[in-house]
């Protein structure tokens, strides 16, 4: 059976000053029903473009290219009709920061409750009882009171679960969420990653996480894809990708999580970060993007583009040397995440 | 959840309770204090003003045969107060205003409350028709051109609504009147009613809602018929001003996260537009509209003239051509009370309009 989602040679042009250029390119992965999957990389690697093309809100004169099939149905070539009745209904988003996705001069409830009497025709009543429901679900204390209040007058953790509690509102089935915790603090960080964890538990929920922070992955997704320049470096289950990473670049992000604990330990550095920065849309390398950064380029890296092959069971890896493959030591944090 | 869960604060929303009203008669005592202030501080300005202008109010207002008359002259300051100290003469104004009183018009011969009473509910009239018009059209127009940003319905607005702002007033009122009235003979060229015509039984003194009110429908057709010409002329700026002003705030609103997750609950795109772009947008454009109703009220005096509207843009302009210094003070307090409660007006909409406002 096919996956609810799957995206495979997904490639999205955005319109820039010089023409387009590819933002997203050859990106393939799958998401099943209460699945948690995770996509990594850096600002600019394309990530919340991808979730973007999901939603079909991309920006005007945008080009999509390969297929983003969600239950069955082709994403890329959906009418925008179909496509409207899909977004919040089927595939729901949370976006980076609570306290500009929530819209500041409406109360709460209309902004729970709102595309939910849309969607599912629900009444006024009907749909209030519900989003109470759903407002203790993602615990937030005094629900009905809730309603009335403005996202103003909650904490940023708060804002965060009632944007949360908003996307789920109509009972999508698909949850995309950029970086749902990026502008927390880290307890309230872990009481999120725990309700997606949850919700993907009672409800079936599937959920892509877009996140920078391979912690956030480690704790909660069940599949990581790495991304580098709009492209996939590695992919595979989360334990292998993390715990014996063969993309150098995947080596990279984990070497610069900070590891506190290194303070006591002189055989771990506190923090490595990967040098130079990720290219900017439309100036990415010939060859393999990440080879001006790479500490283990060889000559071929610059002019043939890597393609992601299996190394094993569901691990794909774009990096034909493989340097990684013997050498590639357990990374230290597979349990300091979040 | 967790123990972290439990940490966090418990929303501090504000119910509108006893409280949060008594805040608001506060707020309103406050304003209300500040603007008689205002318009004390008003009546000075314009008195020290009319006193730097070179020219005689007796010479203005006696012509001048009778100036040559020492007696006359010096009768009509008697009358008139102009013999004392000018700070005398301050303290006088500023007593009798206390009581309401805002003296005697030299030319009308009535007092200037008479006068005032009867002029501006016809400016008043043509200002609530142009404003509501230039609201309706300019603010619609505003929100279209926003959500076709840089296609073709934005590329003719964004004329229409330059053309609206740059072309002078007394201009489009003369261009209006040759082409409505003297070529095609669709719309009267002047005054608030129909020759054959009695006014309405003054209840606003507004033409159009005494005759509603007294059930005269044909009184009320030609009031609105003799509105239109005018009210169209002096909305043209306002609605162009609007215009402008309203794309511009929908177009910094529609960048926002919350406008881009208001798409992706997959709302059909006029609740979009309307409910989570135009509402915060109306902040800002009902402060424009706030003070464009101001200058309407205080502005029309070539509209007037141009279509002999007996209003207080006229009134005013033939007071300050007199010199009719209380006719002038009075023109003047009545406006700075005008703006001060459209300012007030405007300051209670942004509470109701953005619960940011009315919390804090």
């Amino acid at each position: 059976m096919e996956p609810l989602l799957r995206v495979e040679d997904l490639r999205v042009d955005l319109p820039t000053r010089r023409g387009l250029r590819p933002a997203v390119d050859g990106l393939s992965f799958d998401v099943a029903e209460g699945e948690i999957v995770g996509i990594a990389g850096e600002s600019g690697s394309g990530k919340t473009m991808t979730a973007m093309t999901l939603l079909g809100l991309l920006p005007h004169g945008a080009r999509t290219s390969g297929s983003a099939r969600f239950d069955g149905r082709e994403l890329l070539s959906l009418p925008r009709r179909q496509l409207r009745d899909l977004r919040g209904r089927q595939i729901a988003m949370v976006s980076q920061d609570p306290s500009t996705a929530l819209h500041p001069i409406l109360p709460v409830g209309t902004q729970v409750t709102e595309h939910m009497r849309h969607h599912l025709g629900l009444s006024k009543s009907a749909a209030r009882a519900e989003a109470v429901d759903l407002l203790a679900t993602v615990r937030i204390p005094d629900p009905e009171r809730a309603l009335g209040a403005y996202p103003g007058q909650f904490s940023g953790g708060m804002r965060q679960r009632i944007a949360i509690a908003v996307a789920l509102a109509a009972r999508p089935r698909l949850l995309l969420a950029d970086e749902p915790t990026t502008a927390l603090d880290v307890t309230v960080q872990a009481g999120i990653l725990r309700l997606l964890d949850r919700l993907r538990r009672e409800r079936g929920l599937a959920v892509l996480v877009i996140t920078h922070d391979l912690g956030v992955m480690s704790a909660v997704a069940d599949r990581v894809a790495v991304m580098y320049a709009g492209r996939l470096a590695e992919s595979g289950p989360r334990a292998e990708v993390l715990a014996r990473p063969r993309h150098p670049y995947t080596r990279g992000l984990l070497d610069a999580l900070p590891h506190p604990e290194a303070a006591d330990d002189p055989a771990r550095v506190a923090l490595r970060p990967i040098p130079g920065s990720p290219p900017s849309l439309g100036e990415v390398p010939a060859g393999c993007p990440f080879h001006p950064r790479c500490a283990f380029a060889v000559p071929a890296c610059a002019t043939d583009r890597p393609e992601p092959l299996p190394v094993t069971a569901g691990h794909l890896l774009a990096c034909p040397p493989d340097p990684l493959h013997r050498t590639g030591a357990a990374p230290a944090d597979e349990e300091a995440p979040a | 959840m967790s123990s972290a869960d439990s940490a966090l604060p418990v929303p501090v929303g504000r119910p509108r309770t006893r409280a949060s009203r008594r805040d608001l008669w506060r707020f309103l005592a406050k304003r209300l204090a500040a603007g008689v202030v205002l318009c004390i501080g008003i009546t000075l300005v314009s008195f020290v003003l009319t006193q730097l202008v070179p020219g005689d109010p007796a010479a203005a207002n006696l012509g001048n045969r009778a100036v040559e008359d020492p007696a006359a002259v010096a009768a009509f300051r008697a009358q008139y107060g102009l013999d004392k100290p000018l700070p005398v003469q301050y303290g006088v104004y500023l007593g009798k205003l206390v009581r309401g009183d805002l003296g005697e018009s030299q030319q009308s011969h009535r007092t200037v409350k008479a006068d005032l009473a009867e002029y501006i509910p016809a400016t008043f009239e043509l200002a609530l028709f142009a404003i509501v018009l230039s609201l309706v059209v300019g603010v619609t127009l505003g929100v279209v051109a926003a959500v076709f940003r840089d296609r073709w319905p934005d590329q003719v607005l964004r004329v229409v609504s330059l053309a609206g702002v740059s072309m002078p007033t007394f201009w489009i009122a003369l261009l209006a009147f040759f082409v409505f009235f003297y070529k095609l003979g669709w719309l009267p060229g002047g005054g608030r009613l129909g020759p054959a015509l009695t006014p309405p039984p003054r209840t606003t003194g507004m033409f159009t809602v005494d005759a509603a009110l007294a059930g005269q429908w044909s009184v009320l057709g030609s009031a609105l018929e003799h509105l239109v010409l005018p009210g169209l002329v002096l909305a043209t700026y306002t609605v162009g001003m609007l215009l402008r002003f309203t794309r511009a705030s929908m177009l910094e609103i529609l960048g926002n996260d919350y406008v881009r997750a208001a798409r992706a609950k997959g709302l059909p795109e006029r609740v979009v537009v309307v409910r989570h772009v135009l509402r915060p947008a109306l902040i800002s454009i009902i402060t424009v509209a706030g003070l464009a109703f101001g200058s309407l009220l205080s502005g029309t005096v070539l509209v007037e003239t141009i279509y002999s509207w007996p209003g207080l843009g006229q009134y005013a302009y033939t007071s300050a051509k007199n010199l009719d210094l209380p006719a002038i003070m009075g023109v003047s307090v009545v406006v700075a009370a005008v703006y001060i409660a459209i300012n007030l007006l405007v300051d209670l909409l942004y509470g109701v309009i953005d619960p940011r406002i009315r919390l804090s």
